[in-house]
């Protein structure tokens, strides 16, 4: 039907546990074209993670189904790389060996060893993390840890880019400068990225379109706001820009007003 | 104000001036300071320690030098075992042989059946903390069998094999078998469930996960599974030997007390002591070396 690139289509998620029965999610369908970054943003609970796992293949969905470039996606697999929000980067391995061990897997066929050298250091390099190479990530920063975190999904040529609040545990300073790090990686690769996040300001710096969620349980999509500002984009330039504004609001808006967050909910 | 400190700075100069002096002067002293940094250390972390040894030993040179004491003093067990302390690697016939190779015969043992218990051991753990079919059906008996004694199993392995060593043997791996199971299960149960997820992601498969993931992953629990065997089974060797005979530290303490030579066993036991301390070191130190950086990120 969709001849989109990536396409949700009626996704519902049910929990069953001891008995009860939560819908986390329902009727979820959405429509990525390719080289699009979409951020999804809600509230706490509203199971935005859990739709990514889905598209990661983490989770499986009651019903309905993810299709990327044509197949139905139902495990989990490097054409869907996800950065993870704790980074997840193996600690008895090096910067490099995580990366590499990535490398390893995707390209064990049709690399040479030289080339998944090169092809490591080369996404090392993209993140600016190629002179912490041999360090360990316990002896890197939580930035850099997530850069490599970054890295090691790039290097495994996703189709789809999932980036579950990837810059959620940094610090402001740091956040902005991988933010505008990944926007530049955007603009280089043309990735299709699916960012999870709970910052407005992010949301709408980065995205093409911001897929807005309602309050779980039965969380939906609530709206789908276009962000039309072009690129490259300057944060400093957008902190007065109409449009920005414009956007920002509107997601506040949805955010604060008509999907308050509940605690009772919960 | 900050003007008033710079101005202030450049006055300074001519006192430091005349540490300069003194600064050349200690230029070669540098290497004694460190020489006496060292010994300074080495003074304030053992110096505690010979303070409650000599503490000790005087206390039990006090307590048990009347004449009418059941045990001796620290000066007789000298006097009585110094053929003993001094030659360590004198070798004779029979079980008559130095205290070196009596603790290297229980040595071997213990090797041989430490080795075993960590191989199956680690191979069993790695089955119950991954498979919840195999925690349910294993498990339960693991948690009874772990508490019956090390020398309760030694009549029924010598019914078994017929012979002291391999009993004895079979004593240390059945002893030191059960912390290395549960630790290392549970070190595979606590596998974050991110590094499950990469895991996933990557598409590793079951070998490259064991390998790659699962044992990295686990091998802290797996250490400490494996240094509480490693004492278990210095403490059972020396009780095991004890009834089996034949050349090990825990005959010749049997010996010992038998041909009533308390001095020996007083020496025998500082052995003891040493060596199952330098196990604990020797496990505790690989663990470090393989696991380092494992412990979190």
């Amino acid at each position: 039907m969709t001849k989109s690139y990536l396409s949700l289509e009626l996704i519902d998620k049910t929990f069953e546990r001891g008995g009860t029965r939560t819908e986390v999610l329902k009727q979820v369908s959405l429509a990525v074209e390719k080289g699009e970054f979409i951020s999804i943003i809600g509230h706490s609970g509203c199971g935005k993670s859990t739709l990514l796992n889905i598209v990661g293949g983490l989770t499986q969905a009651t019903s309905g189904v993810v299709l990327l470039d044509g197949k139905v996606v139902d495990e989990p697999g490097p054409d869907r790389a996800v950065v993870f929000q704790n980074h997840s980067l193996l600690p008895w391995l090096t910067v490099y060996e995580n990366v590499r061990l990535a490398v390893d897997k995707v390209f064990s066929a049709t690399r040479n060893k030289r080339e998944r050298h090169d092809w490591t250091m080369r996404n090392l390099e993209l993140v600016q993390m190629a002179h912490a190479a041999d360090r360990r990530p316990s002896e890197v920063s939580g930035g850099m840890k997530q850069r490599v975190g970054i890295a090691r999904a790039l290097a495994m040529e996703p189709k789809v880019l999932l980036l579950d609040e990837p810059f959620g545990a940094l610090d402001a300073l740091t956040r902005a400068h991988l933010q505008d790090q990944v926007m530049q990686i955007h603009a280089t690769l043309g990735n299709t990225v699916l960012m999870i996040t709970h910052d407005v300001d992010e949301a709408v710096l980065l995205s093409d379109r911001i897929v807005m969620m309602t309050n779980g349980p039965s969380a939906r999509i609530g709206e789908i706001l276009d962000v039309p500002l072009p690129r490259p984009r300057r944060r400093i330039e957008l902190a007065s820009d109409r449009t920005y504004l414009k956007c920002r609001e509107a997601v506040l808006k949805f955010l604060y007003e008509r999907h308050r967050f509940v605690e009772a909910a919960e | 104000m900050p003007v008033t400190n710079l101005k202030l700075e450049p006055q300074a100069p001519p006192q430091p001036s005349a540490q300069v002096i003194a600064l050349g002067y200690t230029a070669r002293p540098g290497i004694d300071r460190r020489l006496s940094r060292f010994v300074a250390q080495a003074a304030t972390n053992l110096l505690p320690l010979i303070v409650t040894l000599s503490f000790f030993t005087l206390a039990w040179q006090v307590i048990c030098s009347s004449p009418e004491s059941s045990l001796p003093a620290p000066s007789r067990v000298l006097e009585e075992s110094w053929e003993l302390i001094a030659h360590p690697f004198y070798t004779g016939q029979g079980v008559d042989q130095g205290l070196f190779w009596h603790v290297f015969a229980s040595l071997q043992r213990v090797a041989l059946g430490y080795v075993m218990a960590a191989a199956v051991g680690i191979a069993l753990g790695v089955l119950v903390g991954q498979s919840a079919l195999a925690m349910r059906g294993l498990d339960p008996i693991f948690q009874v069998l772990r508490t019956v004694p090390p020398l309760a199993w030694l009549p029924l392995s010598l019914a078994a094999f017929q012979d002291g060593t391999p009993s004895a043997i079979f004593v240390i791996f059945i002893t030191a078998i059960w912390p290395i199971i549960i630790n290392t299960a549970v070190g595979i149960r606590n596998i974050p469930q991110d590094y499950q997820n990469v895991a996933r992601v990557l598409r590793l498969n079951g070998f490259e996960y064991f390998a790659k993931i699962m044992l990295p992953a686990a091998a802290p629990y797996i250490f400490t599974g494996l240094r509480i065997g490693i004492g278990l089974s210095w403490l059972a060797i020396v009780a095991a030997e004890m009834l089996i005979g034949g050349v090990g530290i825990g005959f010749f303490i049997w010996d010992a007390w038998n041909s009533s030579l308390i001095s020996d066993i007083i020496v025998a036991l500082i052995y003891v002591g040493i060596v199952g301390f330098l196990l604990d070191r020797l496990i505790a130190l690989i663990g470090r070396a393989v696991t380092r950086g494992t412990a979190n990120a």
